[in-house]
């Protein structure tokens, strides 16, 4: 626990502290193919000095999470006092990064989630209800989605929503519009990651459920069905209080797993229209050249404040579950 | 033009040079080591190094990974370094450079590159930091009989005319959207942003400092005018680069690019393509503001760099090694595969663009090591304007300000 767990968190903590020290910049003359021309360079032999003094960098506090990349709150405070109407302020607060990947994060999580849990939940049932010899071929069918690796499954859907690709071409037939593209509008593009997000973690829920009814003790269902009980009531008063720690299990589960959406963004080129929270880590750690640690440090630290968050009453159940099995 | 005066001074260092064309690959017995990006020219340089050169050394390795600037400065960081060499282009020179990882070549070029021409050597203050030997920018593709089917007579040369032509070529029924253009989010809109700015005479940060300055006349002109281009290209534009332009180019779905010169020629060769596109397709400049103007595009050059944290003759044999394949034998081996800056270089219909790019003047992508910081602004911030949620301004001012954060982070402002 402390070495893969703690440790890293503490280390990302440490980082996000720290910026890196001043560059001393000098003018120098550049030449090449295309020609010569003046430019500024890193002074090396001055910067190095500051480097090895203090390796860590520049302590920077908590500075790092209160500027535009984060928590930003000098200019939500802007914005709070220069916009008119509470649509004005919202349009500036979600333009920044870390508002604006949240929105999105919070929404696919808020969607997806119950989505996951009441689809799992009724295959579940469904297949449960069919005859044996069917049982292992639609378990088999069922899990499919779960054994794609994210990044190809949603690749491959990615090419198939194109406008050429299967799914785009029939979307355009059917709506009658040639101009219709599922990438080109971030309403479209929220509703197919979501969809894709759904299609990729309901195997999960479904074979946890799965496993929990084959528990269903028999008795009881027997003892509802003498008295009278209908296969809904069974169902609500017999089977669902019995999965309720399994329920919690694949809530929390599926909460985690949702909040740290990733790959479905890069593989459908979607980041002009949805960024989350991973994304925006990956961002700073990839794409400017020289990664920006401590920014991307601070957003894990938030992530993880974000997630702890959210698991909070799930954990309390839990918790009290434990508490009242206890005595 | 440019590239024939090149290739002239390049025979003039020939024939004045007495240098020898027997391979000399240095001291014997070394460990060469090479990290390099993953495309075709890069490929048949290292290649033919390694051709030259694996007999004489101990070890010659060579690691060709599309994650190559990833990875190149932890790669090298080290002391001794995991790779003797890496091949770089302009931006990610500097990329090494900031980490004070690459070694000045000055003496090493004295011995063993006498023969090839001032210009091909990248000079930081009087320091060879690389040896380029290919070029590449973005430029003009069009299809001229499309241009003709819609009453344009000549090939477009300013942004304006190109507008017009797709404008033309929408109403006459062809297509509906002409034009594409990497315009994917993140490096490619940025950079297709900065082809326009160029042209417009925009500076990306005022002289001497790392302040940006995008938010300018220039940058607002140069991002309405991207926009005004992007109405013509498809709906899909945000999520196009090289490769989607490429096949959209090849499918004979659009009749106006701007896309890489390195992609000239794997367009024009006859696979993947129909002989109509391929006959009709017509490389050119980079269209400019107004005519005569600047075109827009940075120029872009690949070349090699030795690290500096390796022994002295490990970086010796690796210098000799990648020296003995840039010559006339590899270029003619491998003609059609870049826009070699080397003797022999016969510059086909594939090279017309980047030839005329640069001709007209087109500035280097700028070596400055604050520019990977502002280009990933551009990339992430610019596409609110180009979905039509924000102005021009706003999204400048967005740019600008998440450069300020970063570069603070960075320790470039303070």
């Amino acid at each position: 626990m402390i070495l893969f767990i703690a440790l890293p968190i503490i280390s990302a903590f440490v980082q996000s502290l720290f910026i890196q020290h001043e560059q001393v910049l000098i003018v120098s003359q550049n030449c090449g193919p295309f020609g010569c021309s003046e430019v500024t360079s890193i002074d090396f032999e001055k910067t190095i000095k500051l480097r090895q003094d203090a390796p860590l960098g520049k302590y920077n506090g908590i500075n790092t999470y209160l500027n535009r990349s984060h928590l930003a709150f000098a200019e939500v405070g802007n914005a709070w006092s220069a916009s008119e109407t509470l649509v004005d302020f919202f349009n500036e607060v979600f333009n920044l990064p870390l508002y604006g990947a949240l929105a999105f994060t919070l929404t696919y999580t808020a969607v997806v989630t119950p989505l996951v849990l009441i689809l799992g939940f009724s295959i579940a049932i469904g297949v449960n209800g069919l005859p044996n010899i069917m049982k292992g071929p639609s378990i088999f069918v069922s899990l499919l989605p779960f054994l794609v690796t994210p990044l190809v499954g949603s690749l491959i859907l990615f090419w198939m929503v194109d406008g050429d690709g299967i799914i785009g071409a029939t979307i355009k037939l059917i709506f009658n519009d040639p101009d219709l593209s599922l990438k080109a509008s971030t309403a479209l593009t929220w509703t197919m990651l979501i969809v894709y997000g759904i299609w990729h973690t309901l195997p999960f829920s479904f074979i946890v459920f799965y496993a929990g009814l084959q528990t269903v003790p028999f008795e009881t269902l027997e003892a509802a069905l003498i008295d009278g009980a209908t296969k809904w009531q069974r169902t609500i008063y017999v089977v669902i209080p019995h999965l309720v720690p399994l329920i919690s299990f694949v809530t929390l589960m599926l909460l985690m797993d949702n909040f740290r959406v990733f790959e479905p963004i890069v593989s459908f080129s979607a980041e002009a229209h949805a960024r989350s929270l991973s994304w925006i880590i990956y961002n700073d750690l990839r794409e400017s050249g020289n990664p920006l640690y401590g920014s991307a440090g601070a957003t894990s630290i938030l992530t993880i404040i974000g997630i702890a968050f959210l698991l909070l009453p799930v954990l309390i159940r839990t918790w009290k579950d434990f508490k009242l099995k206890g005595h | 033009m440019f590239l024939k005066k090149l290739i002239l001074s390049v025979a003039t260092g020939c024939l004045l040079s007495s240098v020898a064309f027997a391979t000399d690959c240095g001291p014997s017995g070394q460990s060469i080591r090479i990290l390099a990006s993953d495309f075709p020219a890069i490929h048949a340089v290292a290649g033919t190094a390694e051709k030259n050169c694996s007999s004489s050394a101990s070890e010659f390795t060579r690691n060709h990974t599309t994650e190559a600037r990833q990875i190149m400065n932890a790669a090298l960081t080290p002391n001794p370094a995991e790779y003797t060499s890496v091949i770089v282009a302009n931006s990610t020179l500097t990329q090494l450079m900031n980490d004070d990882l690459v070694r000045p070549l000055n003496d090493l070029v004295q011995k063993y590159g006498s023969n090839l021409p001032d210009n091909l050597m990248i000079t930081v203050d009087g320091n060879v930091m690389a040896v380029a030997f290919m070029a590449n920018s973005q430029h003009l593709f069009s299809r001229k009989d499309i241009l003709e089917k819609a009453g344009i007579k000549s090939i477009p040369s300013t942004y304006n005319q190109v507008i017009d032509a797709a404008d033309a070529i929408r109403k006459a029924g062809i297509m509906k959207y002409p034009i594409v253009m990497n315009m994917k989010t993140g490096w490619n809109v940025g950079e297709s942003f900065n082809l326009i700015f160029v042209a417009h005479g925009g500076e990306f940060f005022k002289p001497g400092t790392a302040e940006p300055s995008v938010n300018t006349a220039e940058g607002i002109a140069a991002l309405k005018m991207l926009k005004a281009l992007s109405e013509y290209a498809h709906p899909d534009h945000l999520t196009q680069a090289s490769n989607e332009t490429q096949a959209i180019w090849e499918a004979g779905d659009a009749a106006l690019g701007i896309m890489w010169g390195t992609r000239g020629s794997v367009i024009l060769d006859n696979e993947g393509s129909s002989e109509q596109v391929t006959s009709n397709t017509i490389l050119s400049s980079a269209p400019t503001v107004k005519p005569g103007g600047i075109p827009g595009a940075t120029l872009w050059w690949d070349g090699f760099t030795i690290s500096k944290n390796v022994p002295d003759s490990e970086a010796e044999a690796t210098f000799a090694a990648l020296i003995s394949a840039l010559n006339a034998d590899m270029v003619a081996a491998n003609n059609d595969d870049a826009i070699w800056l080397l003797e022999g270089f016969k510059p086909g219909a594939a090279a017309e663009g980047v030839s005329a790019t640069a001709a007209g003047g087109a500035p280097p992508y700028p070596m400055l090591p604050q520019i990977g910081l502002l280009h990933n602004a551009l990339g992430t911030e610019l596409v609110d304007f180009l979905k039509g949620d924000e102005s021009a301004e706003k999204a400048l001012a967005d740019v600008e300000a998440a450069y300020v954060t970063a570069a603070k982070e960075k320790g470039f402002l303070q």
